[in-house]
């Protein structure tokens, strides 16, 4: 056990884990946040919180975490390497323990370039690769990353990201056994509507066994509309939509309703997919749904440890 | 190689010397003239601006090399012209108008941006080789520099933004991984996208930087 948060236990007790994802507001008024974690209580075993996502200025995801272990919910904060130097990041990290999160998640980020403010200056002091080893040194050898010594240690649950869906197809796997190697405890992946395909990247990852070594936890996101499907096709990059999802979405008389089915069944694939641990529903402006995808599948009730 | 430079809007080369109408001109013969920023051509079309806009250009000169410590000399020999002035424009990069400056007493007003120094990959198109880290790592990453080539500057492999070999913050240019990757590919060295680079160390030339070689 790295940090034994709720999530940790439940994946390690063998059992198909659920998390959902909060993207914090542009103000500092949370309770529209508070609103969808409240709703999701008791439907997802920990709640990950961007880390001003699309790279907009938002509520921090160590203050939202604050705000969420208020409320008695688990965080999973993540942290991207975009906006914070090594000094900020591991203090952060310090602070984050320190309010009591248990979960954290390091990333790139998406480039400042796509936010509100273009003009800012990326920092990518280090990578996220480096961020996870450093954070796993700062846990398990009691070190910063310039070597200097904790003065007391800390726990923490480590996870990362992978995108099957990114080229080159045959590195994504390296890559994810880099981030393992780094210190990854779980991993959380990028959409999954292309299954074929994941699927494909999952029994890479079984030939290497990295499957034994960390939990991977399946994205989805369930499809509003027809528009945001093609949005999503075209215009989002590492996302892979498949022609036969636009089509099976434009045959459909109720769009949302389809969209959710399709949502739920890749769940149930999911499920039977050796070597996956569990699911990461990103519902992002459409929060409230996220109890019926979760019962729908057949994950509810939670396991409570 | 070149100090790669684009002009400055006109107006705010005559906003930063508002006041100053007595006008000393300097191009730059090398980087600025083969850039087309600041050769005679350029430094002629601004004498004209300047002169239309009711300014007084007392004398003009295309350096060799603004930045050579020559500038020195060669602006001794223009000594008349640049004391009737009250101020010098200088379309050259920021290297050029700081040896300027070094040199005169008046106030040096930049005529160019400075955006980066940069190597020629086909005629008139250049790109950023080096980002001048500090700590070389083109010996493990197939002689393509993800620090400079990756808009995020990442060391240990490609994000997930990767789209057919594409970048996404520029849909037309190539991720720098993937080059990396093809590369080492054809080299048989697929073994080093594997391998863990540590964090930067950004102290061996910390800023402002400095080399004295004797």
């Amino acid at each position: 056990m790295k940090a034994g948060s709720n999530l940790e236990k439940v994946i390690n007790s063998g059992q198909f884990a659920v998390t959902g994802e909060l993207g914090p507001p542009k103000s500092a008024d949370v309770s529209m946040i508070k609103e969808h974690a409240e709703a999701m209580r008791n439907y997802v075993d920990a709640f990950n919180i961007t880390d001003n996502q699309t790279a907009i200025v938002r509520t921090s995801s160590i203050g939202v975490a604050g705000v969420l272990l208020q409320m008695g919910l688990e965080p999973v904060v993540q942290m991207t390497v975009r906006d914070r130097n090594r000094i900020a990041l591991q203090g952060d990290l310090l602070g984050a323990v320190a309010l009591g999160v248990k979960n954290v998640l390091c990333l790139s980020g998406d480039h400042q370039k796509f936010g509100n403010e273009p003009g800012a200056k990326g920092v990518y002091d280090i990578d996220s690769m480096q961020l996870l080893k450093g954070f796993k040194d700062i846990r398990d050898e009691g070190k910063f990353i310039g070597g200097d010594e904790l003065e007391a240690p800390l726990s923490v649950y480590l996870g990362a990201v992978a995108n099957p869906f990114a080229d080159p197809f045959e590195y994504r796997v390296d890559r994810l056994e880099k981030k393992v190697e780094a210190g990854a405890s779980f991993i959380q992946t990028q959409c999954i509507f292309d299954i074929d395909r994941f699927k494909r990247w999952m029994e890479l990852v079984r030939e290497r066994g990295l499957h034994k070594k960390v939990a991977i936890l399946g994205g989805v996101t369930p499809i509003k509309s027809l528009g945001a499907a093609r949005y999503m096709k075209n215009y989002v990059s590492g996302i892979t939509v498949p022609d036969e999802l636009i089509e099976r979405l434009q045959g459909a008389e109720k769009k949302k309703e389809e969209g959710l089915n399709i949502c739920i069944e890749t769940i149930q694939q999911l499920k039977e997919i050796e070597g996956v641990a569990g699911v990461h529903i990103m519902a992002i402006a459409w929060e409230e749904v996220v109890p019926e995808i979760v019962e729908r599948a057949g994950l509810y009730p939670r396991p409570k440890l | 190689m070149k100090s790669l430079t684009k002009q400055k809007p006109f107006d705010e080369v005559i906003q930063l010397s508002d006041q100053l109408n007595r006008v000393f001109l300097i191009g730059c013969g090398t980087c600025a003239t083969m850039t087309k920023t600041g050769g005679i051509n350029e430094v002629q079309a601004m004498k004209k601006s300047l002169q239309d806009e009711g300014k007084l250009v007392t004398g003009w000169v295309v350096l060799p090399m603004a930045c050579d410590e020559m500038t020195a000399e060669l602006l001794n020999e223009n000594k008349k012209a640049v004391q009737d002035a009250q101020c010098i424009i200088v379309m050259a990069c920021a290297l050029g108008v700081q040896r300027i400056n070094l040199y005169l007493p008046l106030p040096v007003i930049p005529a160019l941006d400075t955006l980066f120094i940069g190597m020629e990959k086909s005629p008139g198109h250049f790109f950023e080789a080096c980002a001048q880290c500090g700590q070389c790592i083109l010996g493990e990453t197939a002689g393509i520099c993800p620090l400079t080539a990756c808009h995020k500057g990442l060391l240990n492999g490609p994000c997930g933004g990767t789209d057919k070999g594409k970048c996404e913050v520029d849909p037309e240019k190539d991720c720098a991984f993937t080059l990396i990757y093809e590369r080492l590919k054809e080299q048989g060295r697929l073994d080093l996208m594997r391998k863990y680079h540590p964090p930067k160390n950004y102290q061996v030339i910390p800023r402002p930087r400095e080399s004295r070689l004797l």
